[in-house]
Protein backbone atom coordinates (compact mmCIF):
# COMPACT_ATOMS: atom_id res chain seq x y z
CA UNK A 1 0.00 0.00 0.00
CA UNK A 2 1.40 3.59 -0.92
CA UNK A 3 -0.30 6.25 1.37
CA UNK A 4 0.17 10.20 0.72
CA UNK A 5 -0.58 11.74 3.53
CA UNK A 6 -1.28 15.73 2.46
CA UNK A 7 1.56 15.79 -0.06
CA UNK A 8 2.18 19.28 -1.66
CA UNK A 9 5.22 20.14 -3.79
CA UNK A 10 5.90 23.84 -4.65
CA UNK A 11 8.58 24.36 -7.30
CA UNK A 12 11.23 27.43 -6.22
CA UNK A 13 9.34 29.10 -9.19
CA UNK A 14 6.17 29.33 -7.21
CA UNK A 15 4.30 26.89 -9.24
CA UNK A 16 2.19 24.59 -7.38
CA UNK A 17 2.08 21.55 -8.85
CA UNK A 18 0.51 18.68 -6.69
CA UNK A 19 -1.33 20.47 -3.88
CA UNK A 20 -2.54 18.40 -0.25
CA UNK A 21 -3.32 15.08 -2.49
CA UNK A 22 -4.47 12.64 0.27
CA UNK A 23 -4.44 8.97 -1.50
CA UNK A 24 -4.39 5.50 -1.06
CA UNK A 25 -2.74 3.06 -3.91
CA UNK A 26 -4.17 -0.33 -2.45
CA UNK A 27 -1.29 -3.26 -2.69
CA UNK A 28 -1.94 -5.70 -5.35
CA UNK A 29 -3.82 -3.57 -7.46
CA UNK A 30 -3.19 -0.86 -10.49
CA UNK A 31 -3.78 3.04 -9.66
CA UNK A 32 -4.10 5.18 -12.44
CA UNK A 33 -2.93 8.74 -11.86
CA UNK A 34 -4.70 10.42 -14.97
CA UNK A 35 -4.98 14.36 -16.21
CA UNK A 36 -4.22 17.02 -18.78
CA UNK A 37 -0.79 18.05 -19.02
CA UNK A 38 0.90 19.62 -16.33
CA UNK A 39 -1.67 18.88 -13.90
CA UNK A 40 0.84 16.94 -11.37
CA UNK A 41 1.22 13.44 -12.61
CA UNK A 42 4.53 13.02 -12.71
CA UNK A 43 5.86 14.85 -9.53
CA UNK A 44 3.35 13.13 -7.62
CA UNK A 45 4.72 9.51 -9.16
CA UNK A 46 8.45 11.05 -8.47
CA UNK A 47 7.83 11.69 -4.84
CA UNK A 48 6.99 8.12 -3.80
CA UNK A 49 10.61 7.06 -4.94
CA UNK A 50 11.99 10.57 -3.85
CA UNK A 51 13.42 11.55 -7.25
CA UNK A 52 11.16 14.85 -6.02
CA UNK A 53 11.15 15.94 -2.78
CA UNK A 54 7.75 16.68 -1.54
CA UNK A 55 7.50 20.56 0.02
CA UNK A 56 5.25 19.42 2.61
CA UNK A 57 3.55 15.98 4.04
CA UNK A 58 4.12 12.88 3.77
CA UNK A 59 4.23 9.29 1.94
CA UNK A 60 3.79 5.88 3.59
CA UNK A 61 4.81 2.58 2.17
CA UNK A 62 3.05 0.25 4.61
CA UNK A 63 3.45 1.39 7.70
CA UNK A 64 6.79 3.03 6.78
CA UNK A 65 7.54 6.96 6.57
CA UNK A 66 9.93 6.92 2.93
CA UNK A 67 11.62 10.04 3.56
CA UNK A 68 13.13 7.63 6.83
CA UNK A 69 14.28 5.03 3.97
CA UNK A 70 17.96 5.90 2.39
CA UNK A 71 16.81 7.06 -1.38
CA UNK A 72 18.71 4.20 -3.11
CA UNK A 73 17.58 1.51 -0.90
CA UNK A 74 14.22 2.97 -1.08
CA UNK A 75 14.50 2.92 -5.39
CA UNK A 76 15.83 -0.72 -5.01
CA UNK A 77 12.74 -1.80 -3.93
CA UNK A 78 10.20 0.15 -6.57
CA UNK A 79 10.13 -0.72 -10.27
CA UNK A 80 9.92 2.10 -12.79
CA UNK A 81 8.98 2.24 -15.99
CA UNK A 82 9.35 6.02 -18.15
CA UNK A 83 8.29 7.00 -21.53
CA UNK A 84 11.65 5.69 -23.28
CA UNK A 85 12.36 2.91 -21.85
CA UNK A 86 15.63 4.89 -20.82
CA UNK A 87 17.59 1.76 -21.62
CA UNK A 88 21.57 1.76 -21.00
CA UNK A 89 22.67 1.79 -24.20
CA UNK A 90 26.00 0.39 -23.32
CA UNK A 91 24.79 -2.74 -22.07
CA UNK A 92 23.16 -5.90 -23.63
CA UNK A 93 19.73 -6.60 -22.98
CA UNK A 94 20.01 -8.73 -20.02
CA UNK A 95 22.41 -6.94 -18.70
CA UNK A 96 20.07 -4.17 -18.77
CA UNK A 97 17.42 -6.00 -17.15
CA UNK A 98 19.86 -7.60 -14.17
CA UNK A 99 20.66 -4.12 -13.29
CA UNK A 100 19.00 -4.24 -9.86
CA UNK A 101 19.76 -7.47 -9.15
CA UNK A 102 23.32 -6.75 -9.70
CA UNK A 103 22.84 -3.57 -7.39
CA UNK A 104 21.46 -5.52 -4.92
CA UNK A 105 24.82 -7.82 -4.67
CA UNK A 106 23.13 -10.92 -6.57
CA UNK A 107 25.68 -13.29 -7.80
CA UNK A 108 26.46 -12.24 -11.33
CA UNK A 109 25.31 -15.62 -13.58
CA UNK A 110 21.65 -15.60 -11.19
CA UNK A 111 21.44 -12.20 -12.02
CA UNK A 112 22.00 -12.78 -15.78
CA UNK A 113 19.46 -15.98 -15.52
CA UNK A 114 17.20 -13.62 -13.93
CA UNK A 115 17.43 -11.35 -17.00
CA UNK A 116 16.95 -14.37 -19.02
CA UNK A 117 13.44 -15.39 -17.42
CA UNK A 118 12.46 -11.85 -17.88
CA UNK A 119 12.88 -11.75 -21.27
CA UNK A 120 10.54 -14.61 -21.88
CA UNK A 121 8.31 -13.41 -19.68
CA UNK A 122 8.06 -10.07 -21.23
CA UNK A 123 7.03 -12.15 -24.56
CA UNK A 124 10.67 -11.45 -26.15
CA UNK A 125 12.52 -14.15 -27.87
CA UNK A 126 15.90 -15.47 -25.78
CA UNK A 127 18.12 -13.67 -28.89
CA UNK A 128 17.64 -10.70 -27.83
CA UNK A 129 19.43 -11.25 -24.69
CA UNK A 130 22.91 -10.07 -26.05
CA UNK A 131 21.65 -7.44 -28.27
CA UNK A 132 22.09 -3.67 -27.34
CA UNK A 133 18.72 -1.31 -26.99
CA UNK A 134 19.55 0.19 -30.17
CA UNK A 135 18.59 -2.93 -31.91
CA UNK A 136 15.36 -2.70 -30.68
CA UNK A 137 12.22 -1.72 -31.55
CA UNK A 138 10.47 0.59 -29.42
CA UNK A 139 7.97 -1.71 -28.52
CA UNK A 140 10.55 -4.04 -27.65
CA UNK A 141 12.90 -1.93 -25.99
CA UNK A 142 9.50 -0.71 -23.81
CA UNK A 143 9.01 -4.61 -23.14
CA UNK A 144 12.44 -4.34 -21.11
CA UNK A 145 11.90 -1.81 -19.82
CA UNK A 146 9.56 -3.76 -17.98
CA UNK A 147 11.26 -6.51 -17.72
CA UNK A 148 13.90 -4.44 -15.96
CA UNK A 149 11.72 -2.90 -13.35
CA UNK A 150 10.13 -5.86 -12.52
CA UNK A 151 13.98 -7.95 -12.18
CA UNK A 152 14.10 -7.46 -8.28
CA UNK A 153 10.89 -8.39 -7.82
CA UNK A 154 10.04 -5.29 -6.09
CA UNK A 155 6.73 -4.86 -4.38
CA UNK A 156 5.80 -1.66 -5.87
CA UNK A 157 6.42 -0.46 -9.60
CA UNK A 158 5.97 2.88 -11.16
CA UNK A 159 5.04 3.47 -14.31
CA UNK A 160 5.03 6.93 -16.14
CA UNK A 161 3.19 6.95 -19.57
CA UNK A 162 5.22 3.63 -20.54
CA UNK A 163 2.96 2.66 -23.46
CA UNK A 164 2.42 6.24 -24.84
CA UNK A 165 5.39 6.53 -27.13
CA UNK A 166 4.88 3.27 -29.44
CA UNK A 167 2.07 2.99 -31.87
CA UNK A 168 -1.69 2.29 -31.30
CA UNK A 169 -1.44 -1.30 -31.96
CA UNK A 170 1.75 -1.57 -30.39
CA UNK A 171 0.29 0.10 -27.54
CA UNK A 172 -2.62 -2.30 -27.24
CA UNK A 173 -1.00 -5.43 -27.07
CA UNK A 174 1.64 -3.90 -24.38
CA UNK A 175 -1.83 -3.21 -22.43
CA UNK A 176 -2.84 -6.72 -22.92
CA UNK A 177 0.20 -8.26 -21.71
CA UNK A 178 0.50 -5.99 -18.71
CA UNK A 179 -2.59 -6.63 -17.49
CA UNK A 180 -2.03 -10.54 -18.09
CA UNK A 181 1.52 -10.34 -16.15
CA UNK A 182 -0.05 -7.99 -13.11
CA UNK A 183 -2.96 -10.55 -12.80
CA UNK A 184 -0.06 -13.12 -12.57
CA UNK A 185 2.05 -10.79 -10.07
CA UNK A 186 -0.04 -8.96 -8.18
CA UNK A 187 2.28 -5.82 -7.73
CA UNK A 188 1.24 -2.21 -6.31
CA UNK A 189 1.10 -0.23 -9.37
CA UNK A 190 1.13 3.37 -10.04
CA UNK A 191 0.56 4.16 -13.38
CA UNK A 192 0.53 7.36 -15.04
CA UNK A 193 -1.04 8.26 -18.77
CA UNK A 194 -2.79 11.40 -19.83
CA UNK A 195 -4.69 8.74 -21.96
CA UNK A 196 -8.27 8.19 -20.10
CA UNK A 197 -9.54 5.26 -22.17
CA UNK A 198 -5.84 3.81 -20.96
CA UNK A 199 -6.60 5.05 -16.96
CA UNK A 200 -10.39 2.90 -17.94
CA UNK A 201 -8.83 -0.17 -19.69
CA UNK A 202 -5.85 -0.81 -16.99
CA UNK A 203 -7.46 0.90 -13.42
CA UNK A 204 -8.36 -0.31 -10.26
CA UNK A 205 -9.08 2.81 -9.52
CA UNK A 206 -8.32 6.08 -11.15
CA UNK A 207 -7.26 9.46 -9.89
CA UNK A 208 -8.45 12.18 -11.77
CA UNK A 209 -6.16 15.22 -11.52
CA UNK A 210 -6.79 18.48 -12.12
CA UNK A 211 -4.33 21.47 -13.31
CA UNK A 212 -2.77 23.17 -10.02
CA UNK A 213 -2.32 19.15 -8.48
CA UNK A 214 -5.49 19.06 -7.09
CA UNK A 215 -7.21 15.31 -6.98
CA UNK A 216 -10.96 16.04 -8.72
CA UNK A 217 -12.05 12.22 -8.42
CA UNK A 218 -10.65 8.80 -7.14
CA UNK A 219 -13.08 6.40 -8.03
CA UNK A 220 -13.29 2.77 -10.23
CA UNK A 221 -13.51 3.17 -14.10
CA UNK A 222 -17.12 1.88 -13.49
CA UNK A 223 -17.91 4.84 -11.43
CA UNK A 224 -15.38 7.42 -13.07
CA UNK A 225 -17.72 6.82 -16.34
CA UNK A 226 -21.53 6.42 -14.18
CA UNK A 227 -21.09 9.17 -11.82
CA UNK A 228 -18.12 11.75 -12.71
CA UNK A 229 -18.06 14.15 -9.53
CA UNK A 230 -18.31 17.13 -11.48
CA UNK A 231 -18.06 18.87 -14.75
CA UNK A 232 -14.32 18.69 -14.82
CA UNK A 233 -14.54 14.97 -14.47
CA UNK A 234 -17.43 14.96 -16.79
CA UNK A 235 -15.39 16.71 -19.56
CA UNK A 236 -12.59 14.86 -18.89
CA UNK A 237 -13.69 11.81 -19.28
CA UNK A 238 -15.44 12.22 -22.33
CA UNK A 239 -18.65 12.12 -24.83
CA UNK A 240 -19.38 8.49 -25.49
CA UNK A 241 -18.99 7.47 -21.51
CA UNK A 242 -22.43 5.33 -21.71
CA UNK A 243 -21.48 3.52 -24.04
CA UNK A 244 -17.72 2.71 -22.86
CA UNK A 245 -19.60 2.08 -19.38
CA UNK A 246 -21.16 -0.86 -20.85
CA UNK A 247 -17.77 -2.52 -21.00
CA UNK A 248 -18.00 -3.11 -17.12
CA UNK A 249 -21.31 -4.29 -16.62
CA UNK A 250 -21.06 -8.60 -17.25
CA UNK A 251 -23.81 -9.77 -19.93
CA UNK A 252 -24.99 -12.44 -17.49
CA UNK A 253 -27.72 -14.87 -18.71
CA UNK A 254 -27.93 -14.84 -22.59
CA UNK A 255 -30.32 -16.21 -24.45
CA UNK A 256 -29.32 -16.75 -28.13
CA UNK A 257 -30.75 -18.01 -31.29
CA UNK A 258 -29.74 -21.39 -33.17
CA UNK A 259 -27.75 -19.85 -36.16
CA UNK A 260 -28.10 -22.57 -39.05
CA UNK A 261 -23.79 -22.82 -39.89
CA UNK A 262 -22.37 -24.29 -43.13
CA UNK A 263 -19.09 -26.19 -42.69
CA UNK A 264 -15.63 -24.44 -44.29
CA UNK A 265 -15.02 -26.84 -47.20
CA UNK A 266 -18.19 -28.21 -47.96
CA UNK A 267 -20.46 -27.35 -51.16
CA UNK A 268 -23.05 -24.40 -51.11
CA UNK A 269 -25.84 -26.69 -52.84
CA UNK A 270 -28.85 -26.55 -50.42
CA UNK A 271 -27.54 -24.15 -48.62
CA UNK A 272 -30.20 -21.90 -46.84
CA UNK A 273 -30.46 -18.76 -44.94
CA UNK A 274 -33.40 -16.76 -44.48
CA UNK A 275 -32.07 -13.11 -45.37
CA UNK A 276 -29.33 -14.33 -47.28
CA UNK A 277 -26.40 -14.53 -44.87
CA UNK A 278 -24.76 -17.67 -43.84
CA UNK A 279 -22.22 -18.55 -41.27
CA UNK A 280 -19.48 -20.58 -41.74
CA UNK A 281 -17.48 -22.49 -38.99
CA UNK A 282 -14.98 -24.62 -38.79
CA UNK A 283 -14.67 -28.46 -38.32
CA UNK A 284 -14.12 -27.11 -34.42
CA UNK A 285 -17.47 -25.12 -34.60
CA UNK A 286 -15.89 -21.99 -34.65
CA UNK A 287 -17.05 -19.08 -36.71
CA UNK A 288 -14.98 -18.17 -39.35
CA UNK A 289 -16.99 -15.27 -41.33
CA UNK A 290 -20.43 -14.84 -42.90
CA UNK A 291 -20.73 -15.62 -46.30
CA UNK A 292 -23.40 -13.42 -48.83
CA UNK A 293 -25.01 -16.61 -50.84
CA UNK A 294 -25.88 -13.68 -53.18
CA UNK A 295 -22.46 -13.02 -53.73
CA UNK A 296 -21.59 -16.81 -54.26
CA UNK A 297 -23.53 -19.01 -57.12
CA UNK A 298 -25.09 -22.21 -55.24
CA UNK A 299 -23.86 -25.12 -57.09
CA UNK A 300 -22.33 -28.49 -56.68
CA UNK A 301 -18.91 -26.78 -58.27
CA UNK A 302 -18.58 -23.76 -55.56
CA UNK A 303 -17.48 -24.30 -51.61
CA UNK A 304 -16.77 -22.34 -49.04
CA UNK A 305 -13.12 -20.83 -49.36
CA UNK A 306 -11.95 -17.95 -47.40
CA UNK A 307 -12.22 -15.60 -50.25
CA UNK A 308 -16.01 -15.46 -49.94
CA UNK A 309 -16.33 -14.58 -46.16
CA UNK A 310 -16.82 -11.40 -44.73
CA UNK A 311 -15.06 -10.85 -41.37
CA UNK A 312 -15.82 -7.33 -40.26
CA UNK A 313 -17.65 -8.98 -37.51
CA UNK A 314 -16.25 -9.29 -33.91
CA UNK A 315 -17.31 -11.59 -31.79
CA UNK A 316 -18.27 -12.22 -27.78
CA UNK A 317 -17.45 -14.56 -25.54
CA UNK A 318 -20.23 -16.04 -23.21
CA UNK A 319 -18.33 -14.20 -20.26
CA UNK A 320 -18.00 -11.08 -22.14
CA UNK A 321 -19.42 -7.86 -21.27
CA UNK A 322 -22.57 -5.98 -22.62
CA UNK A 323 -20.07 -3.85 -24.52
CA UNK A 324 -18.50 -6.51 -26.07
CA UNK A 325 -22.18 -8.22 -26.78
CA UNK A 326 -23.13 -5.36 -28.79
CA UNK A 327 -20.32 -4.29 -30.36
CA UNK A 328 -20.49 -8.17 -31.84
CA UNK A 329 -23.87 -6.99 -33.44
CA UNK A 330 -23.43 -3.67 -34.92
CA UNK A 331 -20.37 -5.37 -36.45
CA UNK A 332 -22.41 -8.41 -38.12
CA UNK A 333 -22.74 -7.75 -41.50
CA UNK A 334 -25.74 -9.92 -40.90
CA UNK A 335 -26.82 -7.65 -37.73
CA UNK A 336 -26.27 -10.64 -35.74
CA UNK A 337 -23.96 -11.06 -33.24
CA UNK A 338 -21.78 -14.21 -32.87
CA UNK A 339 -21.82 -15.37 -29.21
CA UNK A 340 -18.81 -18.28 -28.53
CA UNK A 341 -18.47 -20.43 -25.45
CA UNK A 342 -15.42 -20.65 -23.61
CA UNK A 343 -13.56 -23.13 -26.23
CA UNK A 344 -14.48 -20.53 -29.13
CA UNK A 345 -17.42 -22.69 -30.75
CA UNK A 346 -20.59 -21.09 -31.75
CA UNK A 347 -23.20 -20.77 -29.03
CA UNK A 348 -25.54 -18.68 -30.56
CA UNK A 349 -26.50 -15.20 -32.46
CA UNK A 350 -28.52 -12.36 -30.86
CA UNK A 351 -29.46 -9.28 -32.07
CA UNK A 352 -28.49 -5.47 -30.94
CA UNK A 353 -32.50 -5.22 -29.88
CA UNK A 354 -32.37 -7.96 -27.68
CA UNK A 355 -29.05 -6.25 -26.22
CA UNK A 356 -30.35 -3.05 -25.90
CA UNK A 357 -33.94 -4.54 -24.63
CA UNK A 358 -31.05 -5.96 -21.94
CA UNK A 359 -30.08 -3.16 -20.92
CA UNK A 360 -33.10 -1.34 -20.26
CA UNK A 361 -33.78 -4.49 -18.11
CA UNK A 362 -30.64 -4.14 -16.33
CA UNK A 363 -30.52 -0.56 -16.46
CA UNK A 364 -32.53 0.87 -12.95
CA UNK A 365 -31.33 -2.39 -10.93
CA UNK A 366 -27.04 -1.30 -10.47
CA UNK A 367 -26.77 2.07 -11.68
CA UNK A 368 -23.67 2.47 -9.63
CA UNK A 369 -21.49 -0.39 -9.95
CA UNK A 370 -19.71 -1.13 -6.34
CA UNK A 371 -15.59 -0.48 -6.16
CA UNK A 372 -13.28 -2.81 -6.44
CA UNK A 373 -11.24 -3.52 -3.09
CA UNK A 374 -10.54 -0.89 -0.54
CA UNK A 375 -9.11 2.36 -0.31
CA UNK A 376 -9.42 5.78 -1.12
CA UNK A 377 -12.22 7.98 -0.03
CA UNK B 1 68.30 10.18 -44.49
CA UNK B 2 68.36 6.53 -43.57
CA UNK B 3 72.31 6.75 -43.63
CA UNK B 4 71.97 9.98 -41.00
CA UNK B 5 69.65 7.57 -38.81
CA UNK B 6 71.91 4.36 -38.99
CA UNK B 7 74.65 6.70 -37.75
CA UNK B 8 73.10 8.10 -35.29
CA UNK B 9 70.19 5.71 -34.26
CA UNK B 10 71.06 5.21 -30.87
CA UNK B 11 71.03 9.00 -30.03
CA UNK B 12 67.59 9.29 -32.18
CA UNK B 13 66.15 6.34 -30.27
CA UNK B 14 66.84 7.88 -27.09
CA UNK B 15 64.74 11.14 -28.31
CA UNK B 16 61.91 9.05 -29.83
CA UNK B 17 61.62 7.25 -26.29
CA UNK B 18 61.91 10.54 -24.60
CA UNK B 19 59.31 11.67 -26.74
CA UNK B 20 57.36 8.92 -26.09
CA UNK B 21 57.32 9.33 -22.78
CA UNK B 22 57.02 12.85 -22.42
CA UNK B 23 53.99 13.18 -24.80
CA UNK B 24 52.44 10.06 -22.85
CA UNK B 25 52.51 10.82 -19.45
CA UNK B 26 50.70 14.31 -19.53
CA UNK B 27 47.96 12.32 -21.76
CA UNK B 28 47.54 9.93 -18.69
CA UNK B 29 47.87 12.81 -16.01
CA UNK B 30 45.59 15.44 -17.73
CA UNK B 31 42.85 12.86 -18.53
CA UNK B 32 42.87 11.92 -14.39
CA UNK B 33 42.72 15.91 -13.60
CA UNK B 34 39.90 16.04 -16.32
CA UNK B 35 37.87 13.77 -15.21
CA UNK B 36 36.49 15.18 -11.19
CA UNK B 37 36.62 18.65 -12.68
CA UNK B 38 34.29 18.17 -16.00
CA UNK B 39 32.12 16.44 -13.65
CA UNK B 40 32.17 19.21 -11.40
CA UNK B 41 31.46 21.83 -14.43
CA UNK B 42 29.05 19.69 -15.28
CA UNK B 43 27.29 18.94 -11.62
CA UNK B 44 27.33 22.49 -11.15
CA UNK B 45 26.24 24.04 -14.21
CA UNK B 46 27.16 27.82 -12.40
CA UNK B 47 30.86 26.58 -12.67
CA UNK B 48 30.63 25.22 -16.27
CA UNK B 49 31.41 28.89 -18.08
CA UNK B 50 34.66 30.04 -15.47
CA UNK B 51 36.21 26.51 -16.10
CA UNK B 52 35.72 26.30 -19.89
CA UNK B 53 37.23 29.93 -20.04
CA UNK B 54 39.97 29.47 -17.50
CA UNK B 55 40.61 26.27 -19.75
CA UNK B 56 40.81 28.23 -23.04
CA UNK B 57 43.32 30.97 -21.06
CA UNK B 58 45.44 28.10 -20.02
CA UNK B 59 45.91 26.80 -23.53
CA UNK B 60 47.08 29.85 -25.22
CA UNK B 61 50.45 30.70 -22.40
CA UNK B 62 53.30 30.08 -25.32
CA UNK B 63 54.65 26.52 -24.38
CA UNK B 64 58.07 27.88 -24.36
CA UNK B 65 57.63 30.31 -21.90
CA UNK B 66 55.57 27.61 -19.48
CA UNK B 67 59.05 25.53 -19.87
CA UNK B 68 61.17 28.70 -18.91
CA UNK B 69 58.68 29.66 -15.54
CA UNK B 70 58.12 26.02 -14.63
CA UNK B 71 61.19 25.89 -12.60
CA UNK B 72 61.15 28.56 -10.83
CA UNK B 73 57.36 27.82 -9.80
CA UNK B 74 58.38 24.03 -9.35
CA UNK B 75 61.82 24.52 -7.87
CA UNK B 76 63.08 22.33 -10.32
CA UNK B 77 65.99 22.51 -12.56
CA UNK B 78 65.37 24.21 -15.83
CA UNK B 79 66.50 20.68 -17.97
CA UNK B 80 64.00 18.66 -15.63
CA UNK B 81 61.87 16.89 -18.08
CA UNK B 82 59.72 16.79 -15.00
CA UNK B 83 58.76 20.39 -16.31
CA UNK B 84 57.87 19.15 -19.90
CA UNK B 85 55.31 16.87 -17.91
CA UNK B 86 54.03 19.52 -15.89
CA UNK B 87 52.96 22.12 -18.54
CA UNK B 88 51.86 19.46 -20.98
CA UNK B 89 49.70 18.14 -18.32
CA UNK B 90 48.00 21.66 -18.03
CA UNK B 91 47.53 22.08 -21.66
CA UNK B 92 46.14 18.45 -21.49
CA UNK B 93 43.46 19.44 -18.92
CA UNK B 94 42.82 22.79 -20.96
CA UNK B 95 41.59 20.42 -23.63
CA UNK B 96 39.87 17.78 -21.71
CA UNK B 97 37.97 19.67 -19.29
CA UNK B 98 35.21 20.99 -21.91
CA UNK B 99 35.53 17.64 -23.58
CA UNK B 100 34.48 15.56 -20.19
CA UNK B 101 32.39 18.01 -19.22
CA UNK B 102 30.18 17.81 -22.66
CA UNK B 103 30.75 14.01 -22.90
CA UNK B 104 29.00 13.80 -19.44
CA UNK B 105 26.40 16.27 -20.74
CA UNK B 106 25.71 13.95 -24.01
CA UNK B 107 24.33 11.33 -21.58
CA UNK B 108 20.28 11.48 -22.02
CA UNK B 109 18.44 12.39 -19.51
CA UNK B 110 15.92 9.46 -19.53
CA UNK B 111 19.04 7.18 -19.33
CA UNK B 112 20.11 9.44 -15.85
CA UNK B 113 17.04 9.16 -14.51
CA UNK B 114 16.26 5.66 -14.89
CA UNK B 115 19.57 4.75 -13.13
CA UNK B 116 18.87 7.14 -10.27
CA UNK B 117 15.33 6.02 -10.35
CA UNK B 118 17.22 1.97 -10.34
CA UNK B 119 19.04 2.87 -6.91
CA UNK B 120 22.38 3.76 -8.28
CA UNK B 121 24.41 6.32 -6.13
CA UNK B 122 26.11 9.16 -7.50
CA UNK B 123 29.38 7.44 -7.71
CA UNK B 124 27.76 4.19 -8.41
CA UNK B 125 25.88 6.28 -11.36
CA UNK B 126 29.34 8.03 -12.65
CA UNK B 127 31.71 4.82 -12.99
CA UNK B 128 28.94 2.57 -14.15
CA UNK B 129 26.66 4.49 -16.55
CA UNK B 130 27.84 8.08 -17.26
CA UNK B 131 31.13 7.40 -17.70
CA UNK B 132 30.95 3.65 -20.35
CA UNK B 133 28.53 5.98 -22.43
CA UNK B 134 30.95 9.17 -22.80
CA UNK B 135 33.68 7.18 -23.66
CA UNK B 136 33.72 7.79 -27.23
CA UNK B 137 33.56 11.46 -27.07
CA UNK B 138 36.51 11.47 -24.54
CA UNK B 139 38.60 9.40 -26.81
CA UNK B 140 37.71 11.62 -29.63
CA UNK B 141 39.01 14.71 -27.25
CA UNK B 142 42.04 12.54 -25.88
CA UNK B 143 43.07 12.27 -29.88
CA UNK B 144 43.48 15.67 -30.10
CA UNK B 145 45.24 16.41 -27.15
CA UNK B 146 48.06 13.11 -28.48
CA UNK B 147 48.81 14.95 -31.63
CA UNK B 148 49.37 18.02 -30.03
CA UNK B 149 51.03 17.08 -26.90
CA UNK B 150 53.45 14.88 -29.61
CA UNK B 151 54.04 18.57 -31.26
CA UNK B 152 53.98 20.63 -28.49
CA UNK B 153 57.36 18.27 -26.63
CA UNK B 154 59.49 19.14 -30.04
CA UNK B 155 59.33 22.95 -28.54
CA UNK B 156 60.99 21.89 -25.17
CA UNK B 157 64.33 20.93 -27.70
CA UNK B 158 64.66 24.59 -26.94
CA UNK B 159 65.81 25.25 -23.53
CA UNK B 160 67.83 21.37 -24.04
CA UNK B 161 65.12 18.43 -23.15
CA UNK B 162 66.42 15.54 -25.29
CA UNK B 163 63.49 14.60 -28.08
CA UNK B 164 62.91 14.60 -31.14
CA UNK B 165 62.88 18.21 -30.94
CA UNK B 166 66.42 18.19 -31.07
CA UNK B 167 66.56 16.51 -34.68
CA UNK B 168 65.01 20.46 -35.80
CA UNK B 169 67.48 22.60 -33.46
CA UNK B 170 70.39 20.34 -34.92
CA UNK B 171 69.27 20.52 -38.74
CA UNK B 172 68.38 24.30 -37.96
CA UNK B 173 72.14 25.20 -36.36
CA UNK B 174 73.46 22.68 -39.29
CA UNK B 175 71.75 24.37 -42.53
CA UNK B 176 70.85 20.74 -42.70
CA UNK B 177 67.42 19.51 -43.87
CA UNK B 178 67.70 15.90 -43.27
CA UNK B 179 67.34 15.69 -39.74
CA UNK B 180 64.74 17.98 -40.12
CA UNK B 181 62.42 15.93 -42.37
CA UNK B 182 63.09 12.90 -40.09
CA UNK B 183 62.00 14.81 -36.95
CA UNK B 184 58.56 15.28 -38.97
CA UNK B 185 58.57 11.68 -40.17
CA UNK B 186 59.18 10.34 -36.71
CA UNK B 187 56.61 12.77 -35.33
CA UNK B 188 53.80 11.99 -37.57
CA UNK B 189 54.39 7.78 -36.77
CA UNK B 190 54.43 8.79 -33.41
CA UNK B 191 50.94 10.78 -33.36
CA UNK B 192 49.56 7.88 -35.53
CA UNK B 193 50.84 5.36 -33.46
CA UNK B 194 49.38 7.19 -30.29
CA UNK B 195 46.07 7.89 -32.05
CA UNK B 196 45.81 4.19 -32.88
CA UNK B 197 46.20 2.91 -29.78
CA UNK B 198 43.69 5.48 -28.30
CA UNK B 199 41.03 4.43 -30.82
CA UNK B 200 42.18 0.77 -30.54
CA UNK B 201 41.37 1.37 -26.57
CA UNK B 202 37.72 3.13 -27.31
CA UNK B 203 36.64 0.23 -29.71
CA UNK B 204 37.09 -2.22 -27.08
CA UNK B 205 35.65 0.02 -24.29
CA UNK B 206 32.16 0.43 -26.62
CA UNK B 207 31.55 -2.87 -27.95
CA UNK B 208 28.05 -1.06 -28.25
CA UNK B 209 29.01 1.03 -30.28
CA UNK B 210 29.42 -1.52 -33.31
CA UNK B 211 26.34 -3.47 -33.00
CA UNK B 212 24.40 -1.16 -34.31
CA UNK B 213 25.60 0.64 -38.42
CA UNK B 214 25.22 4.18 -37.94
N1 LIG C 1 11.57 21.55 -12.00
C1 LIG C 1 10.44 22.28 -12.12
N2 LIG C 1 10.43 23.59 -11.83
C2 LIG C 1 9.31 24.33 -11.92
N3 LIG C 1 8.12 23.84 -12.30
C3 LIG C 1 8.05 22.53 -12.60
C4 LIG C 1 9.20 21.69 -12.54
N4 LIG C 1 8.83 20.44 -12.90
C5 LIG C 1 7.52 20.51 -13.19
N5 LIG C 1 7.04 21.76 -13.01
C6 LIG C 1 5.65 22.22 -13.19
O1 LIG C 1 4.83 21.47 -12.32
C7 LIG C 1 3.59 21.17 -12.94
C8 LIG C 1 3.35 19.68 -12.92
O2 LIG C 1 4.34 19.03 -13.73
P1 LIG C 1 4.29 17.46 -14.03
O3 LIG C 1 5.50 17.12 -14.78
O4 LIG C 1 4.05 16.74 -12.75
O5 LIG C 1 3.01 17.36 -14.95
P2 LIG C 1 2.36 16.08 -15.65
O6 LIG C 1 0.99 15.95 -15.12
O7 LIG C 1 3.25 14.91 -15.54
O8 LIG C 1 2.25 16.58 -17.16
P3 LIG C 1 2.49 15.79 -18.54
O9 LIG C 1 1.22 15.04 -18.83
O10 LIG C 1 2.67 16.90 -19.52
O11 LIG C 1 3.67 14.92 -18.36
C9 LIG C 1 3.67 21.75 -14.35
O12 LIG C 1 3.01 22.99 -14.33
C10 LIG C 1 5.14 21.95 -14.57
O13 LIG C 1 5.38 23.03 -15.43
MG1 LIG D 1 4.42 13.75 -16.94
Amino acid sequence: MIRFDSVSKHYPDGTVAVDSLDLVAPSGQITVFVGPSGCGKTTSLRMINRMIEPTSGSIWLDDQDTSRIATHELRRQIGYVIQHAGLFPHRTIVDNIATVPLLLGWDRNKARARGRELLERVGLPAHFAERYPAQLSGGQQQRVGVARALAADPPVMLMDEPFSAVDPIARDQLQEEFLRLQNELGKTIVFVTHDIDEAIKLGDQVAVLRVGGRLAQLATPAQLLSEPADAFVAAFVGRDRGYRALGFTPVGELATHDEPTIAMGSALTGAEAADGWLLAVDDQGAPQGWLRLADSRPGADTTVTEDLLHRGGTVAGADASLRAVLDACLSSPSGRGVIVDEAGRLAGTVTASEVLALIERRAPADPNPQPVGGGGQ
Amino acid sequence: MIDYYRQNSDQINGWLGWHARLSALPLLFGLLIALPLGWLARRYRWLYPPVVTVAGLLYTIPSLALFILLPGLLKTRILDPTNVVVALTVYTVALLVRVVADALGSVSEDVLQAATAMGYRRLGRLLKVELPIAVPVIAAGLRVAAVSNVSLVSVAALIGVPELGQLFTNGFQLSYQTPILLGILLSVLLALAFDSVIQLVARVLTPWRRAVPR
